[in-house]
């Protein structure tokens, strides 16, 4: 996904989504457009060649998976049908094989979804409360902390990481010492440093986007709530989150997809111990090793695809209303 | 490959300027793993809806208090007490560190200041240079390809047969990290030597061809290259899909009056079509680059950027955080960011006149 920082400005959001809403039929309408053929003959042939040569690496992936070691590692997965044979082993083997040398992912999917789940929802709660103030409380210099927000978008999380995790290291490493002396169920590495950084590195593309469409909320609406008597704490939270649903569900779904495949920050922050280490940080290290693993790796790289997919596939319209808006981050 | 075990954590290498964690077990988790799962399992749950309810108290007593603002200065104090989670957060998390990383550029590893050696580093050492020619490369062709196909793409699939699972396919690589897409295409790229059957389709194609397998992450720059393509494969979709979304905001007036008049089809695209989607395509090119300047997972899972495949973002991390050259991987940091910020300006600028207009 794309994981760029960058560059659109609220004109081409608002163009691109509603182009999105036609193209995607995001607003539930049966669009009836006229099918006809593609353009002409070359340009099948190009369309059908990136369509395969997009599918195929992931799909002799798939297919490789499920195939017992010694064929892995001997035979392409081309030659499937001279070299009959199939198995559930590998998936067994890294989701559940304790010995110590086995991927035993199961803790780590356990753990991605430790560290995304909160997230999303962290990120989605205060960007929505900082959006709200930022379009709809007047004051002199807020207009300047906005585009404060929106610049710090395109500050790579690169220039970060060195003095976020110093940061860490004096102030929240002391305190989760003290918390597992006093609850040893929970282990002296927890996930909050991931779960802060996460959120930090998410809120400015998380602020920009809600603010784009919560600033667009009809104006007689929140002055008649003003009129009635009502504090901004309560239009926040009966008028505003409410309405804006749709954009809160888009945001949070390109921002469960980030934190699902992000590798650096989780690197970073995580220890990289199966308390915390999501699993691109535990396929990154299998990757790495020598020898002759592919049955652990295919196995090991779907069931990390896995749920990216099913989120693709279910919330595609969605997926991609977020990403027009915001195909961009840092 | 000396990364195999390096992907353990930052704990192995940190940089000195950095405290040093006590370690945390004398042995590795692996050997109790099976008597603890279920234990730690709980606590992880147990971890999560703390953290959930921990996090919705603060909320909570935030709108609490924003209910009882003082009659004076009333809206002054609602607005603080929206903004303050984020914006400390912000100002902690990301201001803070980015002047800090400024000035830890200037410094060595022993935390000393250097003036600007580590950049003099940077643009002379032959290693150092290599990085930055890569990362040139990337930026040069990802961007371009990427968006060239991404555009053709959309075009020929355009209000065809099947346009959505057409869109579908080539999106797919969007949904899955760097890391998944990285290991796909490490598998493609497999060597097998030449009395074996291959298992890796590049391979094999060569083989078929009657050529010899090839080590390919090990050739330097054909390494590369190979790399770049991962890149591509991955940002296509993206690029396909705005450019799709941005080909169908074009009034279908303008297409049919181009037709009467007799255009043909690349008439149709040159004036009618390529003017129409200029907004989205600023959106991919610029998103792209920005995105290829700072690749790191692919590089990171791939080579390690062994091989010379090393760019600024991988050898950021190798610096910072294995190599201990905090003041480096600060300069690294620093020329990424001056990479980018010329987008960041121009999008200022945009936005700013968007405001003054409303």
């Amino acid at each position: 996904m794309s994981q760029a920082t960058g560059s659109t400005d609220k004109a081409i959001v608002k163009e691109l989504d509603a182009a999105a809403r036609r193209g995607y039929n995001l607003d539930g309408t049966k669009a009836m457009r006229v099918k006809r053929r593609l353009t002409s003959r070359p340009a099948t042939v190009f369309a059908l060649l990136i369509a395969v040569l997009w599918t195929l690496p992931t799909f002799g992936l798939l297919i490789s998976s499920f195939r017992p070691a010694e064929l892995i590692n001997t035979t392409g997965w081309w030659t499937v049908f001279q070299n009959w044979g199939w198995t559930l082993d590998n998936y067994s083997e890294v989701l559940l094989s304790a010995s110590s040398s086995a991927p035993q992912l199961g803790s780590y999917f356990v753990n991605s979804l430790a560290i995304t789940i909160p997230v999303v929802v962290f990120c989605t709660v205060l960007a929505a409360m900082a959006a709200y103030a930022l379009a709809w409380i007047k004051f002199p210099f807020v207009d300047w902390v906005f585009i404060g927000i929106f610049a710090l978008q395109i500050v790579p999380l690169q220039m970060a990481l060195i003095p976020l995790l110093q940061i860490f290291t004096s102030t929240l490493k002391p305190a989760q010492e003290w918390v597992h002396g006093l609850v040893p169920i929970i282990p002296d590495e927890t996930y909050v440093q991931v779960w802060i950084a996460h959120v930090i590195f998410g809120l400015p593309l998380a602020i920009f986007l809600l603010h784009n469409f919560i600033s667009e909320i009809p104006r007689e609406l929140m002055e008649a709530a003003r009129v009635d008597g009502a504090t901004h704490g309560q239009i926040f939270m009966r008028i505003v989150v409410p309405l804006s649903v749709p954009i809160l569900a888009s945001f949070a779904i390109f921002e469960f997809l980030w934190v699902w495949n992000d590798l650096l920050v989780a690197l970073v922050f995580s220890g990289g111990t199966a308390d915390v280490a999501p699993l691109t940080q535990r396929l990154a290290e299998l990757a790495g090793q020598r020898g002759q693993t592919w049955q652990r790796l295919t196995a090991a790289a779907f069931i990390s695809l896995i749920v990216p997919l099913i989120v693709f596939f279910s919330l595609q319209r969605y997926f991609v209303r977020g990403l027009l808006a915001g195909s961009t981050k840092g | 490959m000396p990364r195999g075990r390096a992907a353990r954590g930052p704990e192995a290498s940190r940089s000195p300027p950095l405290p040093r964690r006590a370690p945390a077990r004398l042995y590795p988790l692996r050997s109790e793993a099976i008597d603890v799962t279920t234990a730690d399992l709980i606590g992880k749950i147990f971890q999560i809806l703390l953290g959930l309810a921990i996090f919705a108290a603060v909320i909570g007593l935030i709108l609490f208090l924003i209910d009882r603002a003082p009659k004076r200065g009333r809206e002054w104090y609602q607005l603080v007490l929206f903004l303050a989670p984020a914006c400390i957060l912000l100002a902690v998390g990301l201001l803070y560190p980015a002047v800090r990383t400024a000035f830890t550029s200037f410094t060595n590893r022993a935390g000393e200041f250097v003036g600007i050696d580590n950049y003099v580093w940077m643009f002379t050492q032959p290693e150092a240079l290599l990085t930055l020619g890569n990362t040139i490369l990337w930026v040069v062709l990802v961007p371009t390809i990427s968006t060239g196909i991404g555009l053709a793409y959309a075009v020929f699939i355009d209000r065809s047969r099947g346009e959505r699972i057409y869109k579908s396919l080539v999106f797919m690589p969007v949904a899955i990290s760097f890391v998944g897409a990285g290991i796909i295409w490490k598998f493609i790229y497999e060597y097998r030597p030449a009395s074996r059957p291959q298992i890796g389709l590049l391979n094999q194609i060569v083989v078929w061809f009657g050529g010899e397998p090839v080590l390919w992450l090990q050739e330097p720059f054909i390494n590369t290259l190979l790399l770049i393509v991962v890149m591509i494969w991955v940002q296509v979709g993206f690029a396909v899909v705005v450019l799709s979304a941005s080909i169908k905001g074009i009034p279908s007036e303008q297409l049919e009056a181009a037709e009467l008049d007799g255009a043909t089809n690349w008439q149709r695209f040159r004036n009618v079509t390529l003017p129409g989607i200029r907004g989205g395509l600023v959106v991919v090119v610029t998103t792209i680059t920005i995105a290829t300047l700072k690749v790191f997972d692919i590089v990171r899972v791939m080579t390690g950027g062994n091989f010379n495949t090393s760019v600024i973002a991988n050898e950021m991390y190798t610096q910072a955080f294995r190599a201990a050259e905090a003041g480096r991987g600060a300069a690294l940091a620093l020329v990424l960011f001056l990479l980018v910020v010329p987008i960041v300006v121009y999008n200022i600028r945009v936005l700013r006149k968007q405001r003054e207009i409303r």
